[in-house]
């Protein structure tokens, strides 16, 4: 065990700046009155428009309104009564200050970089294909998710982190839960990024596959960011904001570029089938985890975090403008039935795993962890910075919810079901949606592909077509002029920008945890600069989602329909372990009466995830069950019997193994989280029987530092930070000298 | 107006430099001139940070 060990006290520090249990002047009660009543309207029109159709700004207003009541008043709790964060305690960025990885950050350009970091494609992906369910299932999840699970997950996993000098997830359940539960966390969390590396690819091969312009638009990626490498090693170093400014205008001229060369000689070149893509996604994969982060890991990163943070603010503002109609029903038969095309399995448990991102999210736990509570200037800050960032992506789910519900729903099912199931052309597929119940024809779906300039969008799963479908009619309609294929193609190219960017980095972390455990016991291979250990380490990482993607792409049943349920539960049962790590520490603390704010989204999350995990290995329902699957397989293939969607014995192979592989890695996910939480129950027996436990919590030391706590500086701070700035002089005082 | 116009513009600019990190190097000259330091060259600076980035990669979520 390392770190000091304390008891820490439960009795004083809450009556700090910023968390006083002042009453409500009568301004604020009047506004909140309002904002809950705005909530209260739009949710009530959701509740009873049926069969009429229904402005999706309601969606819109229904989860804004309710974000900001959560923020105002539940994340405000979970901080100061919960918590007890102090403003008169200095936290390890003002403390072990070093200029690298402690280093006190203005808390809004902290929560930029929190928000950077936790979101990405994933928050737009699993909305839209959870969008089969009907619009109100998706809503409700990702905005009663966000509130008391997600946001709060982040929001503690932070903050104790914070407490703990900002150590790891991994690093704070072996001190605090046991070496067996570390253990068992560790190979969690490696084999659950594996799993989300390759389904992310997965979904930019499905976007990319048979796509010149897209595949041109992408590659050219690659070359603007080695430009960009070297213009800000060479040319003008650290000139950030030019070097973005070049690299975004660009990227735009490659999109725009791909319309031109599609129908020439190099856009049949760059038609790419998926197995090439996947060839090329490894390769690039395994090179940009080994070359220097300057070349193409850190341009690239400013590119898509600029991309990411105008493309939400567009969208924002083009869906006030635009105020689409919403063309889905409020809930559908496949939510009741469990029998829809997209992915398999019924309402309840199958919603909550598919939108991970933007209701509840894991791998935060991994970013709250570690990165930022190194930099936070005020524990306070938390809050902003944790729930506040969360509450963000949650908007990005619910406006990517949006984008899918107000296509034509038709079409949404032709895009978003397997080639198996559709057939693969305009008519096949015409012909399966209309026996879904849908009178989309042929045409219009032919229609639909020549206006956004795509050979076909039958079956291009993966939510990302679909999404870019969406939003290229919501931004052609909030600013007309068409130009539906500029806006399709646009949103392909942030989408598979994200998702390359978490693709280098999240490569280089997991070589990095790799380097890591194999060096304890092999020293050398530890060594982060030793260059063939580097080598072996990406070689592996990138072998093994590797793999796992080809599986996905060449599975005959689908492989969105097959890995994404995989990816979401990954996902949420690595939330259950952070959750556990939460609600055990808040019993050693001696916080019992509130272990029920981490305790409750767990036992939710528990339900879920174990719900589903349990009948992706055992159901019987051969679409539901992978290994009830792969036994339906294989009785036909010994009966010489060729089952469809597979067309011959060697797709026969294929679903057989492929689904008997996909059982196994999730017995193996569920069984790890049982043991973290096996094991955690244990220590919170031990805990609440003691009162509370010893953790390696550091001491409380003072802070001379003058920072607000929260979004806004109080009457109060603002005179301390007009005291400092006056004590240290003009011009050296921090960034808050900056401050309207 | 126009004062608030300038006002929220050099706000969005100390943002994005801050947020970019470009700001770092007017940090480390202001913490030079204090403590009396010469400075090294910008190229020196940004090289030591991009290898400190080296062994820090922020890993992003999807």
């Amino acid at each position: 065990m390392a770190g000091t060990m304390t008891r820490t006290d439960d009795g004083g520090g809450a009556s700090s700046a910023g968390s006083g249990g002042s009453r409500l002047s009568m301004k604020s009660v009047l506004i909140w009155t309002a904002v809950a009543l705005v909530g209260a309207v739009c949710w009530g029109v959701l509740a009873i428009a049926r069969g009429e159709t229904i402005s999706a700004l309601w969606l819109l207003f229904a989860a804004l309104s309710s974000y900001a009541i959560a923020y105002r008043f539940y994340s405000r709790f979970i901080t100061y009564r919960v918590l007890r964060a102090d403003s008169r305690r200095a936290t390890p960025a003002e403390r072990l200050e070093n200029g690298v990885d402690f280093d006190v950050t203005d808390r809004r350009v902290l929560f930029g970089h929190h928000f950077a970091a936790i979101a990405g494609a994933g928050p737009l992906v699993g909305p839209v294909l959870a969008a089969q369910m009907g619009y109100l299932p998706g809503t409700i999840w990702i905005v009663v998710g966000v509130i008391f699970a997600g946001a709060v997950q982040d929001l503690v996993v932070m903050f104790f982190s914070m407490r703990r000098n900002g150590k790891s997830l991994g690093q704070m359940i072996r001190e605090e839960i046991g070496l067996v539960g570390g253990i068992a966390a560790l190979i969690a969390v490696f084999a659950i990024m594996i799993i989300i590396l390759a389904v992310l690819a997965l979904i930019v091969v499905n976007a990319l596959a048979e796509s010149p312009w897209g595949v041109f638009s992408i590659a050219l990626t690659i070359p603007i960011a080695l430009f960009m490498g070297f213009y800000l090693r060479v040319l003008r170093p650290g000139r950030v904001l030019e070097a973005t400014g070049i690299g975004v205008a660009l990227l735009l001229l490659a999109i725009v570029g791909g319309g031109w060369i599609q129908d020439t000689a190099l856009g049949e070149t760059l038609t790419l089938s998926k197995e090439w893509l996947v060839l090329a996604l490894v390769v690039y994969g395994f090179v940009a985890s080994v070359l220097p982060v300057w070349m193409l890991l850190t341009p690239r990163d400013y590119l898509s975090t600029f991309m990411k943070i105008g493309v939400i603010v567009l969208l924002a503002i083009s869906l006030i403008v635009a105020r689409p109609v919403i063309q889905a029903d409020a809930v559908s038969d496949f939510a009741r039935e469990g029998t829809g095309p997209v992915f398999a399995g019924s309402l309840f448990p199958f919603v909550f795993i598919t939108i991970a991102c933007g209701a509840l999210s894991g791998f935060h736990a991994l970013i709250s962890s570690g990165t930022t509570p190194k930099m936070v200037a005020k524990e306070g800050q938390v809050r902003l910075i944790g729930y506040g960032g969360m509450l963000m992506e949650s908007f990005v789910a619910i406006s990517a919810l949006i984008a899918a519900v107000v296509i034509d729903q038709g079409l949404y099912f032709a895009m978003n079901s397997p080639a198996g199931a559709t057939g693969g052309t305009a008519e096949s597929a015409a012909a399966f949606v209309q026996g879904l119940g849908f009178d989309t024809t042929a045409q219009s779906i032919a229609a639909a592909s020549a206006a956004v300039q795509e050979d076909s969008l039958v079956s291009r799963t993966g939510g990302a077509p679909a999404l870019a479908v969406g939003l290229a009619q919501i931004f052609s309609q909030a600013f007309g002029g068409g130009g539906q294929a500029f806006w399709y193609h646009f949103a392909i190219m942030f989408e598979a920008l994200f998702i390359l960017t978490a693709v280098d980095a999240g490569t280089r972390v997991g070589r990095f945890m790799l380097q890591d455990t194999i060096g304890n016991v092999w020293k050398k291979f530890g060594d982060l600069s030793w260059r063939p250990g580097n080598i072996i380490a990406s070689a592996v990482v990138v072998g093994l989602w590797g793999t796992v993607l080809y599986i996905g792409v060449t599975d005959p049943l689908g492989g969105v329909n097959q890995l994404f349920p995989l990816f979401g539960i990954a996902n949420q049962l690595l939330a259950a372990i952070a959750l556990t790590l939460c609600t055990v520490l808040l019993v050693k603390h001696g916080k019992l009466r509130y272990a029920w704010v981490t305790g409750i989204p767990l036992a939710w999350d528990l339900v879920i995830t174990m719900t589903a995990s349990w009948q992706k290995i055992f159901s019987a329902d051969p679409r539901v069950g992978y290994f009830t699957q792969a036994g339906v397989y294989s009785d036909a293939r010994a009966a010489g019997e060729v089952l469809a969607p597979a067309q011959n014995q060697d797709q026969m192979d294929q679903v057989i193994f492929n689904s008997t592989l996909n059982g196994i890695l999730q017995s193996v996910f569920a069984l790890l989280t049982l043991v973290v939480a096996v094991h955690a129950a244990l220590v919170i027996a031990r805990a609440i029987k003691a009162g509370g436990l010893p953790t390696t919590e550091e001491p409380a030391v003072e802070s001379k530092l003058v920072e607000p706590a929260g979004l806004f500086a109080t009457a109060e701070e603002k005179r301390a930070m007009a005291d400092r700035d006056r004590l240290v002089g003009a011009g050296a005082g921090r960034s808050e000298a900056e401050e309207k | 107006m126009t004062a608030t116009l300038t006002r929220a513009w050099e706000g969005l600019r100390w943002y994005l430099k801050e947020f970019t990190g470009e700001a770092r190097w007017d940090d480390y000259l202001a913490h030079c001139a204090e403590h009396g330091h010469e400075p090294m060259s910008r190229r020196q600076f940004e090289r030591e940070r991009a290898d400190a980035a080296e062994a820090n990669p922020m890993s992003r979520c999807c």
